[in-house]
């Protein structure tokens, strides 16, 4: 088996006393797309500035692509690297082709080779325009054009889909889909889990600089005990319903008349029993999978609960 | 190519594309030849020579004006990339803080050196032509272009100085402006307040000599005004110039040493900056 790409043992990291990450273990191999999911200030940046080298970890250790990235001797490594910042205001009286051929020659890679990557991202037709009348779209497959050069063996994307509209979002993970399918480890990180559907891998969830989950979203399911939603509208018979939250717990009362239960999927009969017995008359029940959403406020809020 | 000359090379396209240096020729430009075709008019028959006279006021345009397009250009480089997410894309790449802020650096002062050589060289030969001045006024004014440069890159290296210890670009030019007003005004009115005040009772001339030489357009001045006999006679400072006797090469290497301190100093602190 190959080395991974990135692994990451017992990396800590404190900003102003507070924990931006703690004691995190992470690997990455090669081929495989890992998304880093959690809130802002949870620590996704961080770990990806860890990475490239650019802070260095209170303790812990980290090697990328073989070398410990805060060693001088790294700059080599990071040749293999692409990266695409979370905001990137590129200077905007430069067109795009030569913002690329900038970047090109900082890595030694071929600036011809930039006419097919900047058609890979759909950009052919813009690259002798200036960057300043981009698109927030345009500016962004502009990065990720940028992370492609001199054809990386590691991707470290900071929210890389942030402002796309979902068209444009299909196509940026298509060519993730095909980069990784070549063998290139991707680490992105998000703050919905819902948009990872089908398209990561492996699923790290952090809060407050720990790992809360870490496995496939199949995985995460069921770590959070594979919950369903169940949806439940009162008959009007009375004008405001008796029943109350306290009544049943992680009962939600929606809009008046409408509940929401989340509950593991184990405990669903138990729960559907409690409301039908319940002080209202029942008019609908619907069983639904959790969404991915669902899921993750799960997860963050068993971990806030832990760790009260 | 190197990192360094790369990062110079993009410094440079992106003062021609935005006009910086566009607009700073011009600025020189026109107030050199201004100053070279009127300032020089009044010379007549007494036989002074009109570069001569010229090099007295192209001096006092640079003292002003060179060290404030410098800090302009400067104040900026570092501060304003961190600012805008770039800096952190730029050192993912494979290349060493170090060679940023020296590639930063040779970038202005190419761009500046430009601009202040073109500038000046047409006004010197706008003059030259059709004038009879002797091998040593060219000199002179050939000095004058050259410790223009030389002063504009130790500006560049303070500006880009500031640019790595401010916290936002807002602050650095904040400071750059405080710099400026230091070492073009305020420094030159607290020696003469200090040497008044002082009746020439304790402040030996050596001390006076260190307290010019320490600041880089002082340095300047005494290098293009008092350095050539030539000069002096126009310059008021003629009658200093005996009792100031400092070496050339001294006063070039305060200057030169205006540029490295500086220099060294950012890339020192743009190593430890947390980006």
């Amino acid at each position: 088996m190959t080395a991974p790409l990135v692994q990451a043992e017992g990396v800590s990291k404190r900003y102003a006393g507070r924990d931006a990450l703690a004691s995190l273990d992470i690997t990455l191999g090669a081929g495989e797309i890992l998304a880093l999911v959690g809130h802002n200030g949870a620590g996704k940046s961080t770990l990806i500035k860890l990475l490239l080298g650019l802070i260095r970890p209170d303790s812990g250790r980290i090697a990328v692509l073989g070398h410990d990235p805060s060693r001088p001797g790294a700059a080599e490594a990071r040749r293999a690297i692409g990266f695409l910042p979370e905001t990137i205001v590129f200077h905007p009286n430069m067109t795009g082709a030569e913002l690329l051929a900038f970047y090109a020659r900082l890595k030694g890679a071929p600036v011809a080779a930039n006419r097919d990557l900047l058609a890979r991202v759909g950009l052919a037709p813009a690259a002798g325009q200036r960057v300043g009348g981009y698109s927030k779209g345009m500016r962004q497959r502009l990065g990720l054009a940028q992370a492609l050069i001199g054809r990386p063996r590691l991707l470290l994307l900071d929210e890389p889909t942030t402002g796309l509209d979902p068209e444009l979002r299909q196509g940026f993970y298509a060519i993730l889909d095909a980069l990784a399918a070549d063998g290139v480890g991707i680490l992105l990180s998000s703050h919905a889990l819902a948009e990872l559907e089908h398209r990561a891998d492996r699923v790290v969830v952090l809060r407050q600089g720990r790992k809360v989950a870490d496995g496939t979203l199949a995985d995460l399911r069921r770590m959070a005990g594979d919950p369903v939603r169940i949806l439940v509208r009162l008959a009007a018979t009375q004008p405001v319903p008796a029943y109350a939250g306290e009544a049943v717990s992680g009962v939600t009362v929606r809009a008046g008349r409408r509940l929401e239960i989340i509950c593991p999927a184990a405990e669903k009969i138990e729960r559907l029993r409690a409301v039908l017995d319940g002080p209202d008359p029942v008019a609908d029940i619907e069983l639904l999978h959790a969404s991915l959403d669902d899921i993750y406020a799960g997860l963050l809020r068993r971990d806030a609960e832990r760790t009260q | 190519m190197t990192p360094i000359a790369i990062i110079a090379w993009r410094e440079i396209r992106e003062g021609l594309r935005n006009r910086r240096v566009l607009a700073t020729a011009s600025l020189l430009a026109g107030l050199a030849l201004t100053l070279a075709l009127l300032g020089s008019a009044p010379t007549g028959n007494i036989g002074a020579s009109r570069l001569a006279v010229t090099v007295v006021s192209l001096s006092s345009l640079t003292i002003f004006l060179v060290p404030l397009i410098a800090l302009v250009l400067t104040h900026d480089t570092i501060a304003g990339e961190l600012d805008r997410g770039t800096m952190v894309l730029l050192l993912s790449y494979p290349l060493a803080r170090w060679q940023v802020v020296i590639g930063k650096f040779a970038g202005h002062v190419v761009m500046l050196g430009l601009a202040t050589a073109a500038a000046y060289g047409a006004a010197g030969l706008t003059l030259w032509l059709g004038s009879t001045d002797d091998a040593a006024a060219v000199a002179a004014f050939g000095t004058l272009i050259g410790t223009s440069v030389l002063l504009g890159a130790a500006f560049v290296a303070t500006g880009t100085l500031v640019s790595a210890l401010a916290r936002d670009p807002r602050t650095a030019a904040g400071i750059a402006l405080g710099v400026w007003l230091v070492s073009v005004l305020l420094y030159d009115m607290a020696l003469l307040g200090l040497l008044v005040a002082d009746q020439g009772h304790s402040l030996r001339a050596p001390l006076v000599q260190a307290l010019l030489v320490a600041n880089p357009t002082d340095a300047y001045r005494l290098l293009n005004l008092t350095g050539l006999p030539e000069v002096g006679q126009f310059a008021g400072l003629a009658g200093l110039a005996g009792h100031l006797a400092v070496a050339p090469s001294t006063l070039l290497g305060a200057i030169g040493l205006w540029v490295v301190a500086p220099l060294a100093a950012s890339v020192a602190v743009f190593a430890r900056r947390q980006v």
